[in-house]
C-alpha cells in the first residue's frame, strides 16, 4: 500500500481546488448578473426597502467580504431561498437528485452492459462485419447530439411504433427510452475503449505464448485477456459515469424527466437564480466525488498508478 | 472516406456564404396559410417546399440552410477563440514554468474534471444568450487540448542547444515561437481545431435547443429541432431535418479529424 496515501492526497487537493474554482466562477458570474434585488421586490417598492433588502443580503458590503461570506454559506449548503418555489434552494434540488441518480445510473448500467460484450467481440472478430458494424455504430454514437438521438428516439419508438412513452416518471417504460438516449454516447465510448483495450493485450507476448502452448482460443480471451484488459476498461468506463451528468440536462428537458436538468433549465427561464447556483455547484460535487472515487479504486487495482 | 469528407465541408461553407442566393423562400417569412405543409416536389409556380413547412408556415429547406450560417459562424469563431487563449496559456506555461505552469495547467485540469456544459448554461443564463457570449462560452469550453500541446512543444524544445543559441545570439522568445515551435505543433493544431470545430457545432446546437443559444427568429439547427419538438407526431419534417443536417455535419467534420490525425500525426491518437 505504499504510496497510496500520497497518491490520494494529491486526488483530494485537486478536487478540492476544482470545487473551489467551480464555487469562485459561480460567485463571479452572479455578481455580473448586476443586482438581484429588484428581482426580489414588487416593482413599486420605495427605495428605503430596496436598501434594506440589500442591507439583509449583504450586498452593501465590500465584494471580497461577500466572496468570504458567499464560501462560507456554500461549505454550509446554503445557496439562498429560491424565488420560484419560496424555499431554501437547498432542499429544493436536493429534491429532484433521486431522479436523475435513476436516470443517470440505469443509463451508466445499460451502456456498460451493452458495449462491454460488443467491445470484446469487436476486438476478437477483428474486421469482421460484426466489428465495422459495431464501430460504426460507435462512431455516429459519439458525434451524434444527445438532444437529436432523443429526438429520433421519440419520433420512431413512441410515436410511430407507439413501443414506449414519450415524457414523464411514472414506471420503468419511461425510463428506457431516456436511459438510451443518455446512455448513448458512453455505450460508443466504452465500446470502441474496450475493443483496442482487448486489441492491446491480445498482441502481448504471453497471449502468444498462450497460443503457441496450445490453449484454447476461448480459454485464451477469457483468461488471459480480459483479466488484463480490466483496468483501462474499469476506470474509462468509471469516467464515463461522471460525464453522463453532463448530458443528463439535455436529456431530461428532452423527455421531461423531473430531475436536476431539468429543474436548471426551467430555474434559468423562472430567474430563479439560487436554484442554478445550487443545481451546478451540487452537480459538480458529484461529478467531482465520483471522479474521485473512480481514482481510488484505481489506485487500489493497478500499484502503478499512484507514482505517477 | 476523407475526399467526401472535405467536400462535405467545402460544399457547406459555400451554402452558408451563398444562403441568400440559394434558399427558394426568405427564412424568416411567415405564411400562417401554409403552416405545416409536409415536403413535396410539387409547388405552386414552380417554388416547392422540399423540405416543408414549420408552425409558422415557414420554409424548412431555406431556414436549414440559413441555419448553416449560424452554425458555421459560431463554431469557427469559437474554435478561433479557444486557439488563441488555449496557445497563449500553453506557450506561457512551457516558457515560464514554475508557479504560472502550475495554476495554468491546474485551471485546465479543473475544467476537465467537470461537465463543462453545466457551467456554461450557468454562464448563459445570467449573462443572456447573445452571438458573443455564445462565442465566448463555446471558445473557452475547449481551449484546455490546445494549452497541453502547446506546452509539451515548448518544453521539448526549450532544453535544446539550438533554442540555447538563438538565446545567446539575441535572437528573442517571439523569434523561437515563430520559426521552430508554432511549424512543429502546425499539425496537432489543424487536426484539434477540425476536432473542436465539431464540438462546437455540436455544443451550439444544444445550447440552441435548451433555448440559451441563438434566440428566435435566426434560423439555427438546435433551434429548430427545439420548435419541432412540439409537433413531432403531425410534422416531424420540422425536427428530423435540421437535425439530420446537424447529425452529418457533426460526424463528418469529426471523422475528417480522425483522419487527418492519423494522415499528420499519429502521436495524438488515443487522446
Amino acid at each position: 500500500m505504499r504510496g497510496l496515501l500520497p497518491f490520494l492526497a494529491t486526488r483530494l487537493l485537486r478536487a478540492a481546488i476544482a470545487l473551489w474554482l467551480v464555487s469562485t466562477v459561480v460567485f463571479v458570474v452572479m455578481r455580473l448578473s448586476g443586482d438581484p434585488v429588484p428581482l426580489l421586490l414588487p416593482p413599486d417598492a420605495p427605495r428605503s426597502e430596496i436598501f434594506r433588502v440589500r442591507a439583509e443580503l449583504g450586498l452593501d458590503r465590500p465584494l471580497p467580504v461577500q466572496y468570504a461570506v458567499f464560501l462560507g454559506n456554500v461549505l454550509r449548503g446554503d445557496f439562498g431561498r429560491s424565488i420560484h418555489f419560496r424555499q431554501p434552494a437547498f432542499q429544493v434540488v436536493i429534491g429532484y437528485l433521486p431522479a436523475t441518480l435513476q436516470l443517470g445510473l440505469t443509463a451508466f448500467v445499460l451502456a456498460a452492459l451493452v458495449a462491454l460484450p460488443i467491445g470484446v467481440l469487436s476486438a476478437v472478430r477483428r474486421n469482421s462485419l460484426v466489428d465495422q458494424t459495431a464501430m460504426g455504430l460507435a462512431l455516429v454514437g459519439q458525434s451524434a447530439p444527445t438532444f437529436f438521438i432523443g429526438i429520433l428516439l421519440i419520433l420512431i419508438v413512441s410515436l410511430n411504433l407507439g413501443l414506449l412513452p414519450t415524457s414523464g416518471r411514472e414506471n420503468w417504460r419511461h425510463l428506457v427510452l431516456p436511459a438510451l438516449t443518455l446512455g448513448a454516447f458512453a455505450m460508443a465510448s466504452i465500446a470502441r475503449l474496450t475493443r483496442s483495450a482487448v486489441l492491446e493485450v491480445l498482441r502481448a507476448d504471453y497471449v502468444r505464448t498462450a497460443r503457441a502452448k496450445g490453449v484454447a482460443e476461448t480459454l485464451v480471451v477469457v483468461k488471459h485477456t480480459l483479466k488484463n484488459a480490466a483496468v483501462p476498461i474499469v476506470t474509462i468506463t468509471g469516467l464515463q459515469f461522471g460525464t453522463l451528468l453532463g448530458g443528463a440536462v439535455v436529456t431530461e428537458t428532452v423527455f421531461a424527466w423531473p430531475g436536476m436538468g431539468r429543474l436548471a433549465i426551467q430555474s434559468i427561464y423562472n430567474r430563479d437564480y439560487p436554484i442554478v447556483q445550487c443545481t451546478v455547484f451540487l452537480s459538480a460535487l458529484l461529478f467531482i466525488v465520483i471522479n474521485f472515487c473512480i481514482d481510488l479504486i484505481y489506485g487500489l487495482l493497478d500499484p502503478r498508478v499512484r507514482s505517477s | 472516406m476523407a475526399l467526401g469528407g472535405g467536400i462535405f465541408v467545402v460544399v457547406l461553407v459555400v451554402v452558408a456564404l451563398a444562403a441568400p442566393l440559394i434558399a427558394p423562400f426568405d427564412p424568416v417569412r411567415q405564411s400562417l396559410r401554409g403552416r405545416l405543409a409536409p415536403p413535396t416536389l410539387a409547388g405552386a409556380d414552380g417554388r416547392a417546399h422540399l423540405l416543408g413547412t414549420d408552425h409558422l408556415g415557414r420554409d424548412v429547406l431555406s431556414r436549414a440552410i440559413y441555419g448553416a450560417r449560424v452554425s458555421l459562424l459560431v463554431g469557427l469563431a469559437a474554435v478561433v477563440v479557444g486557439g488563441i487563449v488555449g496557445a497563449s496559456l500553453g506557450l506561457l506555461a512551457g516558457f515560464r514554468g514554475g508557479w504560472t505552469d502550475s495554476v495554468i495547467m491546474t485551471l485546465a485540469d479543473a475544467q476537465l474534471a467537470f461537465p463543462f456544459i453545466l457551467l456554461a448554461i450557468g454562464i448563459i443564463a445570467v449573462l443572456g444568450p447573445s452571438f458573443p457570449t455564445l462565442i465566448v462560452v463555446i471558445g473557452l469550453s475547449g481551449w484546455v487540448t490546445y494549452a497541453r500541446v502547446l506546452r509539451s512543444q515548448v518544453l521539448v524544445l526549450r532544453s535544446r542547444e539550438f533554442v540555447d543559441a538563438i538565446h545567446a545570439l539575441g535572437g528573442s522568445v517571439a523569434r523561437v515561437i515563430a520559426r521552430h515551435i508554432l511549424p512543429n505543433v502546425l499539425s496537432s493544431l489543424v487536426v484539434i481545431a477540425t476536432l473542436e470545430l465539431a464540438r462546437a457545432i455540436v455544443l451550439e446546437a444544444t445550447l440552441s435547443f435548451l433555448g440559451l443559444g441563438v434566440q428566435p427568429p435566426t434560423p439555427s439547427w438546435g433551434g429548430m429541432v427545439h420548435e419541432g419538438r412540439e409537433y413531432l407526431d403531425s410534422a416531424w419534417w420540422i425536427s428530423t431535418a435540421p437535425g439530420i443536417v446537424l447529425m452529418l455535419t457533426s460526424i463528418i467534420v469529426s471523422r475528417t479529424g480522425d483522419w487527418l490525425r492519423d494522415l499528420l500525426d499519429p502521436t495524438l491518437r488515443g487522446e
